[in-house]
């Protein structure tokens, strides 16, 4: 086991992706200076050793034009006809210029030629949320997507989690997006560096708890772990279930998780209308009903785009303290009147995580709509 | 009429255009007769009067070469070599259908030929054909990619970057605009700005204009020297070719203005390029009179055929729906069996 970060663990997969297949290759923005890092060697140097230009050379590591709907439509059509590549979109916001080539051509090919086609390809992006990038470079589309079938999406929020499905993505043969949460990039912890995969549609309780369930999805993951943390002392023991994958989704692990408590927080960084959250709060209400004792609540980014100001962005999306007053609320306690100005809501970007109470709860929820 | 182009190929491979071009021909006129009476549901788009086109590009491709096409998308696959008979079941909608039932007129195609698909959307498989010159250049399996493309999607901003990428990385790929006088009833020079070849030396490629695009040798010339160039590794190259639909945009369209002049459309239909080629053949000795009449008869045969293959093969089973949206499941969307889309019984 080594310590990765998780930018790390994605460099590292797709290294180990590059050396187990001649056919997969790394098309993208920048990707020779390995400007995002996951295509540089142990330095930051270009020259430096297992920096992926010099190991693999110009013809698998691909700089491309700005040019999104050619590249993502060439990276269909080149795993048509026998490559496997690793498309480096950098910024999720960016993936809305190739609209029509991942709905129409990427997903659509195998099943409208009769399973002719196999499109072995994956579509990384970073979703640069809570960043102060401001309304261009933070979004987090992954639900749009998810309503296009014959897409698969991942939403790794671990290192090691990052690394195996990474590795998934590229065996499999049906078009993959990983959306990467900026705000995960420094997180850190042990990691097999030995080659392994995790399965797609395989969820992971990252935490066990008898209370209540949160299910968390990509950079809410940490921040339904530190609710939970923070509910401990006060008597309230939370599951935080990822699924991981949205498609495909573990319905059944899922289900499995909210039946366990009864008491359900979805906690999901997307927007609130038709969001993972909508759709995984829709399957439990529509399947383990009877086991629920009270309603899903979803804690989301509410339905407004994101602005530049750090005083405004950061309370908008579902953190450590909301997901912490929903479950509260879904058990019907009231949070300590004292403790909460004194936690330590230190955001896994480094930043303090501001504390919405009242009002401002409200907004953080989504539910002042 | 002068006679630029070489007609010194083997005699087979010219008849074997004439047979092509027939099959095109006569394909399109029973498909257009089976919209009409209801046989084929939806509509479909001829090519009738744009085979010499099709065919002088499709024979100027090898047969492990790639090709995409666009909603006029019959004659791309019959020009590479499909056989009819799934081409005609797909059009029905049948389970032998070359996509199984699940393509349809605008998306048929033929992998076994090199057929990556049409497209629906106009211009959006350009990109697909650049892909596959990226597989070739990766791969070094000397394959040639070739996108075919009307005079209306020679305005998608996909084509121009899929020309810089080709460009740029040298890849092997032509990009053929079919350039038919019309996007559906606008005239294309009403909203195209300058010559479409010109636009080939933008991304330093050559752009080359075949003005009789009726003559299937002189298509066959432009289309074999972009593709030896593609394949000596010199990059892509852009061939407009200059046509003319017979037909309407699509079968049983009735629209209320006639957007082409009865004297243009004479004009064109004067130029047959089924029947200038045929007068070219038995004009040079190539081949017989007789002998071509015998070759009608054959593919007026192959069609029936086809259209009795498409009788014979049943509608597919409801759960074929489900089939192929994936490669390693049939219900991978929700693994729950009784999730709200992952049962056959929840749609019905």
């Amino acid at each position: 086991m080594t310590v990765m970060s998780y930018l790390g663990a994605i460099g590292a997969a797709q290294k180990e992706a590059m050396l187990a297949d001649e056919r997969v290759v790394i098309i993208g923005e920048d990707v020779e200076a390995n400007v995002y890092g996951t295509t540089g060697g142990a330095g930051k140097s270009r020259a430096s050793e297992g920096d992926f230009l010099q190991q693999f050379g110009r013809n698998r590591i691909r700089n491309t034009p700005i040019s999104e709907e050619v590249i993502v439509g060439a990276a269909i059509g080149a795993a048509m006809t026998g490559l496997r590549p690793i498309v480096d979109l950098s910024y999720s916001s960016f993936l809305y210029m190739a609209m029509d080539q991942f709905v129409n051509q990427a997903a659509k090919n195998r099943y409208m030629f009769g399973g002719q086609a196999s499109v072995p390809v994956v579509f990384r992006s970073a979703m640069f949320y809570g960043l102060n990038t401001g309304a261009h470079h933070s979004d987090r589309p992954y639900p749009m997507f998810m309503n296009v079938p014959g897409l698969k999406i991942v939403t790794p929020a671990f290192p090691s989690d990052a690394k195996g499905l990474l590795r998934t993505a590229v065996d499999t043969d049906d078009p993959v997006l990983v959306f990467e949460a900026c705000v995960l990039w420094g997180s850190k912890e042990e990691v097999d560096e030995r080659e392994y995969r995790i399965p797609f549609g395989v969820g992971r309780s990252v935490r066990t708890g008898t209370d209540a369930t949160v299910i968390a999805v990509s950079g809410a993951v940490p921040e339904a772990v530190a609710a939970a943390d923070a509910l401990a002392p006060e008597g309230i023991s939370v599951e935080v279930f990822d699924p991981r994958t949205l498609v495909p989704l573990d319905v059944e692990g899922i289900l499995d998780a909210a039946a366990r408590t009864g008491r359900v927080v979805v906690a999901d960084p997307a927007h609130r209308t038709c969001g993972a959250a909508a759709e995984i709060s829709a399957l439990i209400s529509e399947h383990v009903f009877d086991a629920l004792r009270g309603p899903v609540r979803r804690v989301t980014t509410p339905d407004v785009q994101i602005p530049f100001s750090p005083a405004l962005e950061k309370q908008l999306y579902p953190n450590r303290v909301a997901i912490a007053d929903a479950v509260r609320a879904s058990l019907g306690v009231a949070a300590p009147t004292t403790g909460r100005d004194g936690d330590d809501s230190t955001g896994p970007d480094g930043s303090g995580g501001t504390p919405p109470s009242g009002q401002d709860a409200a907004v953080a929820t989504g539910a002042a709509r | 009429m002068t006679d630029p182009a070489p007609r010194s190929l083997p005699r087979d491979t010219q008849l074997e255009m004439q047979r092509r071009m027939l099959r095109i021909r006569r394909f399109d006129e029973r498909a257009s007769k089976m919209v009409k009476r209801g046989q084929i549901p939806g509509t479909v788009h001829t090519s009738i009067g744009q085979e010499a086109q099709v065919v002088g590009a499709c024979m100027a491709l090898g047969d492990t070469d790639f090709m995409t096409g666009n909603h006029r998308s019959h004659g791309h696959p019959i020009g590479k070599g499909a056989p009819l008979g799934p081409l005609m079941a797909e059009l029905v909608g049948k389970s032998g259908g070359v996509c199984q039932g699940k393509g349809g007129s605008l998306h048929l195609a033929d992998f076994a030929v090199g057929s990556l698909g049409e497209s629906g959307i106009v211009g959006g498989s350009i990109p697909i054909a650049v892909g596959a010159g990226l597989s070739s250049k990766v791969l070094a399996n000397d394959r040639v990619s070739l996108a075919f493309f009307g005079d209306g999607a020679a305005n998608q901003g996909c084509l121009y970057e899929g020309m810089n990428m080709a460009g740029v990385w040298k890849l092997p790929v032509i990009f053929l605009c079919e350039n038919n006088q019309y996007a559906l009833s606008t005239p294309a020079h009403t909203v195209t700005s300058g010559v479409i070849a010109d636009r080939g030396s933008g991304f330093g490629m050559p752009g080359v204009r075949v003005e009789n695009g009726q003559d299937v040798l002189a298509v066959h010339e432009a289309v074999s020297a972009a593709v030896q160039r593609a394949r000596a590794g010199d990059g892509p190259s852009l061939v407009e070719v200059i046509t003319y639909r017979y037909n309407e945009h699509s079968e049983g369209l009735r629209l209320g203005v006639d957007y082409r002049n009865a004297q243009e459309k004479a004009q064109w239909l004067a130029r047959d390029p089924i029947v200038l080629f045929r007068e070219d053949l038995i004009r040079r000795g190539v081949a017989a009179a007789e002998e071509l009449d015998a070759l009608e008869a054959d593919v007026l045969r192959e069609v029936d055929d086809a259209v009795a293959f498409s009788d014979q093969s049943p509608y597919p089973e409801l759960s074929v729906a489900f089939d192929d949206l994936y490669s390693d499941s049939r219900f991978a969307v929700h693994r729950f069996r009784d999730s709200s889309f992952g049962t056959l019984e929840a749609v019905r």
